[in-house]
């Protein structure tokens, strides 16, 4: 067997790439075609099953009913706001990490950054819904202040997820950071140029693939939530939520498909620009 | 150059999905030309499918599984002095597994699966459960408990068609106004406490999520705006579904959240930040007894409600063990103990002889007038279910859309 695999790199080649290439072909390409065609068929409404005549209305109707650009325009924001509060908090932690911090520290806090990635997904977000509760830890330090909680709603939502999604922003930049000589930072500084000059025109610039590839992470994973939305959002809708709502409460298979080909689209948008950018071949 | 050709990846990759999309697409347009014509039934004065019904019994297979609303099935790992599955259990050797669930639309959606043997399904989710095939027309001859039913039960438009019962009577009662005693002041008598943009509570109003809550708006619109003409809440006209709509959307200002989850509203109505809201009696009986200052009363305009029914799966493989359940159910003892906890009227009049004292009285069980005051959850369909023939009435899939547009 050894020897047949040795004499034909080619067959050696085929049983390595296989696998994976057959995954995905099949499970991962497979799965958002058969998405797509099943968002071009309808449902009877009364019975729930799924009549199979080819037709475009899920699509009209994704286009022509408000509800659901407004649905649309809100997600790609809390999307963006999750992404820039997540790239503004993991910066000066990552930079910290990386270029202050001692080698045993640095140890301590990558393993402290990770360590909330091993809870459960649902314990962190019914911690925050605590949080934000009437009577939870935010509305009693900000009632001195003369303030109350937000309660549940967009700010929450937002506040939530920028908070499960930190730590695939932190990462992305602590390791570029880590790969950046200090020798760069030592010539910008000898060069005459000041802390904040060096930040601008050394630093970001190096830094901006790890920026984006940490964007990939929160954006997509925040245009896909639709747990934690549901769990502090209030009454808030995600696009998310439309689609589960859509198939389980609607038990509209063919329009869920519909609404869920706008995440894949959104994303193939943003994965092109990163990559016009040249942000992806530095990962 | 290098750009276009990096460019080119993701278009080929979409490439080859368009091309499997087509072999797919071939795959799905064959087997779907093969598809029975059940597919097919129109959304009213529907002819079920011609599903074959039990004519004996067998031996007990030894277990079966139920698809419940909470409360529905308790072994007394909630409450140990609640429990009617071990008795059931130990009668008849079927293993008892439940799944709970919190919307009828939840139900019908679990049940396509055929991962069920049994549902306790409501109005609004029978009719659709009998059109699509997904349950089968029940014996009553084989279920000797059902005698006991009361007769203003038995064969009604969402347990039975043309005659035929597609399942046995658990119980019927209506969704409350629940409020937080110690904030609500004064206690609320009218569903307009939960409508008025300018409640005193803004924010702390609570909802149930789901369609068929359109239903309750409809319902306090046909007691405070009668020049819309609502007969019943389950038949809208366009206009009358967009009032309805428009009620709901003001509402929405002063929602804190909507709960479809029985636990989520529980713990909100113990944490304070819901105040008042359309409940369960079961839910307020769990908040009282976690010390949650709350009271439930049914408001002035009457209310919405369900009236239940178990019903057994088309593709059950535990048809046996279903009927015993059924059976044990619908008996005075389990359907006493159920309806109790639940707090609704049991459907089998012995069950009033062995019920707790004040229970039936409580929930005017057997009251065939109170029971035809309630409005049944029920399925909206074309064909108005008021009678009216000069409009179409909105289906309930006018009303899905709705309910996302009135969520924004």
């Amino acid at each position: 067997m050894t020897d047949i695999l040795h004499r034909h790199p080619r067959l050696r080649l085929a049983g390595l790439l296989g696998p994976p290439m057959l995954w995905l072909g099949v499970a991962y390409l497979g799965a958002l075609a058969a998405l797509f065609i099943t968002s071009l068929w309808t449902v009877n409404t009364f019975t729930g099953s799924i009549q199979r005549e080819w037709n475009l209305d899920n699509f009209r109707d994704l286009l022509t009913l408000e509800v659901y650009r407004a649905i649309t325009v809100r997600t790609l924001l809390i999307a963006v706001a999750v992404t820039v509060i997540d790239a503004l908090l993991a910066f000066p932690i990552a930079l910290f990490m990386a270029k202050v911090a001692t080698r045993r520290w640095q140890k301590i806090l990558v393993i402290a950054v990770l360590t909330p990635l091993w809870a459960s997904y649902l314990v962190k977000a019914y911690a925050w819904r605590a949080m934000f509760s009437g009577t939870g830890p935010i509305a009693w330090m900000a009632e001195p202040l003369g303030l109350g909680t937000p309660g549940y709603g967009l700010a929450a939502t937002v506040v939530t997820l920028a908070y499960l999604w930190l730590p695939y922003m932190i990462l992305p930049l602590y390791a570029g950071l880590e790969r950046l000589p200090n020798s760069l930072l030592e010539a910008s500084s000898d060069l005459g140029a000041g802390g904040a000059t060096t930040l601008r025109r050394v630093v970001l610039p190096i830094l901006m693939p790890a920026v984006v590839a940490g964007s990939i992470f929160t954006f997509s994973l925040t245009l896909g939530d639709y747990i934690a939305v549901k769990i502090v959002g209030g009454g808030t809708q995600m696009l998310g939520n439309a689609v589960y709502d859509t198939f389980l409460t609607g038990n509209n298979m063919p329009f869920a498909a519909a609404l869920s080909t706008i995440p894949v689209l959104i994303m193939l948008v943003y994965l092109s620009a990163a990559r016009r950018s040249g942000a992806l071949e530095n990962l | 150059m290098r750009t276009r050709n990096r460019m080119g990846r993701p278009i080929r990759a979409l490439a080859a999905a368009a091309a499997l999309a087509l072999v797919v697409a071939g795959c799905g347009t064959e087997s779907g030309d093969t598809t029975p014509s059940a597919d097919d039934t129109a959304d009213a004065g529907f002819t079920p499918p011609d599903l074959p019904m039990a004519t004996e019994l067998g031996d007990f297979e030894g277990q079966v599984s139920l698809l419940a609303w909470p409360g529905y099935v308790e072994d007394g790992s909630t409450d140990p002095t609640v429990d009617w599955v071990t008795p059931f259990e130990e009668a008849t050797g079927c293993e008892v597994s439940v799944k709970t669930f919190g919307t009828s639309d939840e139900a019908i959606q679990l049940m396509k699966s055929g991962e069920y043997d049994v549902v306790s399904a409501s109005g609004d989710a029978s009719l659709r459960l009998i059109a699509a095939g997904d349950v089968e027309p029940v014996n009553t001859d084989l279920v000797p408990n059902y005698a006991d039913i009361w007769p203003f039960l038995k064969d009604r438009a969402w347990n039975s068609v043309n005659g035929q019962m597609y399942g046995i009577p658990h119980g019927y009662g209506a969704n409350l106004l629940m409020y937080n005693t110690e904030v609500v002041d004064p206690a609320p008598t009218s569903w307009g406490a939960v409508f008025d943009p300018d409640s005193p509570y803004a924010g702390k109003v609570t909802a149930y999520d789901s369609p068929i809550y359109i239903a309750d708006a409809a319902l306090y619109l046909m007691k405070t705006q009668p020049d819309l003409g609502i007969q019943d809440p389950y038949a809208l006209d366009e206009t009358q579904l967009a009032a309805a709509v428009e009620l709901l959307k003001t509402q929405g200002t002063i929602i804190g959240e909507y709960w479809s989850d029985y636990t989520v509203q529980l713990s909100s109505f113990k944490s304070g930040d819901s105040v008042i809201g359309t409940s369960w009696q079961i839910i307020a009986n769990l908040a009282q007894g976690e010390k949650t200052p709350v009271e439930v009363v049914l408001p002035e305009e009457g209310s919405t409600g369900w009236s239940d029914t178990w019903m057994v799966s088309s593709k059950t493989e535990n048809r046996n063990c279903a009927y015993a359940w059924m059976d044990h159910i619908a008996s005075p003892e389990a359907n006493a103990a159920a309806t109790e906890w639940f707090g609704e009227a049991p459907s089998s009049s012995a069950a009033c002889e062995v019920a707790s004292e004040g229970h039936c009285e409580a929930f005017n069980a057997g009251d065939e007038a109170f029971a035809e005051e309630l409005y049944y959850w029920n399925t909206p369909i074309e064909q108005c279910l008021d009678g009216r023939t000069d409009v179409t009435c909105t289906t309930y899939a006018d009303w899905q859309q709705a309910w996302t547009e009135i969520k924004g």
